[in-house]
C-alpha cells in the first residue's frame, strides 16, 4: 500500500513515454493524482505501515503532506490539458515536448511521494534533489532566452543550497555514529535519540539542513531562483512547485526542527527560523511592491508565504504547528488556483505583465472571478482556510513570547496586501479597449472553483481532517511521538 | 598496511585533494579545470580506498574505486564535450583575480579550522583532523562558483564542494549508508548532464557561456 503513491505516477510516466500526448492520455495524469490521493487517504486512515525494505514508512505528518502532494497535484494535472492544447495551438510547444511534459511531471510527483514517505534524512534528501532535477526541464520547457535563464539560475542555485543541506546530513550521521544510534539517517531513531546527539556538532547540522533546505522551500537566503523559475515554467508546473514542492522542502525542516529542539533545546531552532522567516517576509514585501509581472507576484507571494510557514514552526507550540500544517494545504490550493488562472491570462493576453492585462474582469468574469477570489485568499480573508491557519500562527506567537515576530509579519503582511491590491486592481478593473473577450475553455475552469471550493470549505470546519491533521502535529512537535 | 604508514597515505591523499582544489582558483583556461577537477576525484578515491584497506572493508575499498571512477574519469568525460576554444575556452575576466582569488583561499582555510573545531573535538582521530580540508574546498568551490563567469567554471565550482562534501562523509565516519552514498553520486551525474544540456541551449540562445549576459529577468 505504501508503494501506491510512488508507483502510480511511475506508471503513467511511462505510459506517457510509450504512447505521448494525446486525446486519449491527456487525462491520465489527473487519473494518477487522484489515485495518489485516494491511497494518500487510506494510508491517513491506516496511519502506519512500510515498504521497500524499511526505505519508506508513514506515520501521520507523512500521510497528511502525502494529501497535500495529491491535492495539488489532482488541481495541476486537471489544468494540464487544457493549458497544452492551447500551448499547441499556439505554436509555443510541440508534440515531443508535449510528451515529455507528461514524463516530467509524473516523475516530479513520483520523487515528492517518495521525499515525504522517506524513512530517513538520506533518502529525503536524494528525493528533493531528484525534484531538482526533473524539474529542470520543465522550467526551461519554452527554450526561450528567459526560460533557458531561469532554469540555469534554478539548478544552479538549488545544488549549492541542498549541497549544504548534504553537509549537514553528513555530520548529522557523524554525531549519530558518535553517539551510537543504530540507524544514523532514520528519523524515528535520530528523533527518539536526539538528546544523545553531541550538541556542537548538531548545532553545525541544523544550520546547515535549514538553510540548505530552506534554499528548497524558497527561504530567504537562497531564494533568488524562486521568481525566475516560477515565473517562466509551464504554468500548471509552476502550480505543483508553488503550491507543493515548497512545502514538501519544508516538511523536511519540520523534521529537523524535532531533532534540533531534543538535541539543542527549542532556543536554538526558534532563533534560526524566526531570522529565515521575517528575512523571507522582508524580501517577499519589498519586491511585490511595484511587481509588474503577475507570474512574479505570485512567486514572491509564496516566499511570503513560506516566511509565515517558518514563523509558525518557530513558534513551534501544538497551535502553531497545526495552523502551519493546515496554512501549508490553504496554501497548496490557493496559489494553485492562481498560477492555473495566471496561466490562462497569459495564454489570453499573450504575456505576463500587468500592465498588459486591463479590464479582466469585463473581457471574461468567470476567469476574472476565479483570479480575484484566488488573491482574497491569498491575503488571508475569510472565509478562506488561510485566515484561520494565519490566525493560528499570530495567537500561537503572542501567547509564546514571540509577539513582537508577528507583528513584524503582520506589519510587512500589510505591505504585501497593498502590493497585491494594487495590481488586482489594475488587472481587473478598467477599460478593456478593443482586445476581444475570450472565455476560457470550460475544463480549465474547472480545477480553479474545485480548488476555491474546498480552500473555503476547510477555512469553514476541519471536517475529517481533523483527527489526522491532531496526529500530524503531534509529529511535528514531541520527539518521541514519531511512529 | 601499519598505522603511521596509513595516517601517511592518508594525508597524502587529503593533501592532493587540497592542492587539486587550490589551483582551480590559479588557472584560467577551462580545460585545465576540467584537469585538475579530474585528479581531485582521483584523489578522493584514493582517500577512500586508504581507509577501506586500513579497516579490511572490501566495500569500502571497491566503493572507494567507484567515486574515483565516477568523480575521475566520467564526470570530466561529460564535461569535456563542451567546444573550448578561443575567447570562449578561457575564463578571461574573473570578478576576483587570481593573486587575490588565492589570498582568499588562504582566509578561507583559517575560516574552515575555525568553523570545523567542533568536528575534530568530537573524536580527534587522524581522519577526523583532516575535515578542515574538505571543509576548505568546500568554501573554494563556492568561491569559484560566485567569482566565474564561464557556465563550465560555475559547474566545476558545484562539483568541488560536492567532492568536499563526500570527502567530509568519509573522514567523519565511514561513508553514509550506501543507499544514500548511490542516490547522491546518480543525482549528482543526472545534474551534470542536465547543465551540460543547458548549457548547450545558452550557446543557442546567448551565442555564448558568459553568465554576466544572463540578465533578462530581474526585477
Amino acid at each position: 500500500m505504501v508503494i501506491v503513491p510512488v508507483a502510480l505516477p511511475l506508471a503513467a510516466a511511462c505510459l506517457y513515454a510509450l504512447f505521448g500526448w494525446n486525446r486519449g492520455t491527456a487525462w491520465l495524469g489527473a487519473l494518477s493524482a487522484g489515485g495518489l490521493l485516494a491511497a494518500a487517504v487510506l494510508l491517513a486512515r491506516a496511519g502506519r505501515g512500510s515498504a521497500l525494505w524499511g526505505l519508506l514508512r508513514v506515520d501521520a505528518l507523512s500521510a497528511y503532506m502525502l494529501i497535500v502532494i495529491g491535492v495539488v497535484a489532482l488541481l495541476a494535472m486537471l489544468a494540464s490539458p487544457a493549458y497544452l492544447r492551447a500551448e499547441l495551438a499556439a505554436g509555443h510547444t510541440g508534440r515531443r515536448a508535449a510528451r515529455r511534459y507528461g514524463i516530467f511531471t509524473q516523475c516530479f510527483i513520483a520523487a515528492m511521494a517518495v521525499a515525504v514517505l522517506a524513512a530517513s534524512l538520506g533518502v529525503l534528501w536524494v528525493a528533493v534533489e531528484a525534484t531538482t532535477i526533473l524539474t529542470a526541464f520543465l522550467v526551461g520547457y519554452r527554450r526561450t532566452r528567459k526560460a533557458t535563464e531561469a532554469a540555469w539560475k534554478y539548478v544552479v542555485i538549488c545544488s549549492v543550497g541542498i549541497a549544504l543541506a548534504l553537509l549537514g546530513l553528513v555530520i548529522v550521521h557523524y554525531a549519530a555514529v558518535h553517539a551510537k544510534l543504530s540507524d544514523g539517517l532514520d528519523w524515528v531513531s535520530l528523533a527518539g535519540h536526539a538528546a544523545e546527539l553531541d550538541p556542537g556538532v548538531t548545532r553545525i547540522a541544523v544550520v546547515l539542513l535549514v538553510l540548505g533546505f530552506g534554499a528548497k522551500a524558497g527561504l530567504a537566503p537562497l531564494h533568488a531562483w524562486l521568481p525566475d523559475a516560477h515565473s517562466q515554467a509551464p504554468a500548471p508546473v509552476s502550480a505543483l512547485m508553488s503550491g507543493v514542492l515548497l512545502s514538501v522542502a519544508f516538511y523536511a525542516i519540520l523534521r529537523v526542527k524535532v531533532i534540533s529542539d531534543g538535541a539543542l533545546g527549542p532556543g536554538f531552532g526558534r532563533i534560526l527560523l524566526v531570522a529565515v522567516a521575517l528575512a523571507s517576509l522582508a524580501v517577499a514585501a519589498a519586491l511585490l511592491i511595484g511587481q509588474r509581472d503577475f507570474k512574479r507576484m505570485l512567486a514572491y507571494s509564496s516566499i511570503e508565504h513560506m516566511g509565515l510557514i517558518a514563523l509558525g514552526a518557530a513558534i513551534g507550540n501544538g497551535l502553531a504547528l497545526t495552523a502551519v500544517l493546515l496554512h501549508i494545504l490553504g496554501h497548496g490550493l490557493g496559489k494553485s488556483v492562481l498560477f492555473i488562472g495566471s496561466g490562462q491570462i497569459q495564454q489570453a493576453v499573450g504575456s505576463s505583465q500587468i500592465a498588459a492585462v486591463r479590464g479582466l474582469a469585463a473581457r471574461s468574469p468567470v476567469l476574472a472571478g476565479a483570479f480575484a477570489l484566488g488573491l482574497l485568499a491569498l491575503v488571508g480573508l475569510p472565509p478562506f482556510s488561510l485566515f484561520a491557519s494565519e490566525l493560528g500562527i499570530a495567537r500561537a506567537g503572542f501567547t509564546s513570547g514571540l509577539g513582537w515576530a508577528v507583528a513584524v509579519a503582520l506589519a510587512l503582511m500589510l505591505v504585501v496586501l497593498a502590493g497585491v491590491g494594487g495590481a488586482a486592481g489594475r488587472m481587473l478593473l478598467g477599460d478593456p479597449g478593443a482586445a476581444g473577450a475570450r472565455t476560457p475553455l470550460r475544463s480549465g475552469v474547472v480545477p480553479l472553483v474545485a480548488g476555491l471550493v474546498a480552500c473555503a470549505a476547510l477555512g469553514v470546519t476541519l471536517g475529517p481532517l481533523k483527527p489526522l491533521l491532531d496526529a500530524a502535529t503531534l509529529v511535528a512537535t514531541v520527539p518521541g511521538a514519531a511512529r | 598496511m601499519t598505522d603511521s604508514f596509513y595516517v601517511q597515505a592518508l594525508d597524502l591523499a587529503c593533501g592532493a585533494f587540497l592542492l587539486t582544489g587550490v589551483l582551480v582558483l590559479w588557472r584560467r583556461d577551462l580545460a585545465a579545470f576540467v584537469w585538475l577537477f579530474g585528479l581531485q576525484g582521483f584523489a578522493l578515491g584514493a582517500l577512500i580506498v586508504v581507509r577501506g584497506l586500513h579497516e579490511g572493508s572490501a566495500e569500502l575499498t571497491a566503493l572507494g574505486a567507484g567515486v574515483g571512477l565516477l568523480r575521475g574519469v566520467l564526470l570530466p568525460y561529460l564535461m569535456r564535450s563542451a567546444p573550448a576554444a578561443g575567447e570562449e575556452g578561457r575564463e578571461t575576466h574573473p570578478r576576483v583575480s587570481v593573486a587575490a582569488s588565492l589570498l582568499v583561499a588562504a582566509v578561507l582555510t583559517m575560516l574552515a579550522y575555525a568553523v570545523s573545531q567542533p568536528l575534530v573535538r568530537l573524536t580527534p582521530t587522524p581522519e577526523t583532523q583532516a575535515v578542515p580540508i574538505a571543509l576548505t574546498v568546500l568554501l573554494v568551490g563556492f568561491f569559484v562558483l560566485v567569482t566565474r563567469r564561464r557556465a563550465l567554471s560555475q559547474v566545476v565550482g558545484f562539483l568541488l564542494m560536492d567532492n568536499a562534501i563526500t570527502a567530509a562523509a568519509f573522514l567523519t565516519t565511514s561513508g553514509v549508508p550506501l543507499v544514500v552514498e548511490l542516490g547522491v553520486s546518480l543525482d549528482v551525474l543526472l545534474a551534470v548532464l542536465v547543465l551540460q544540456v543547458l548549457t548547450t541551449r545558452m550557446r543557442a540562445a546567448f551565442g555564448g557561456t558568459d553568465l554576466d549576459e544572463l540578465r533578462e529577468l530581474h526585477d
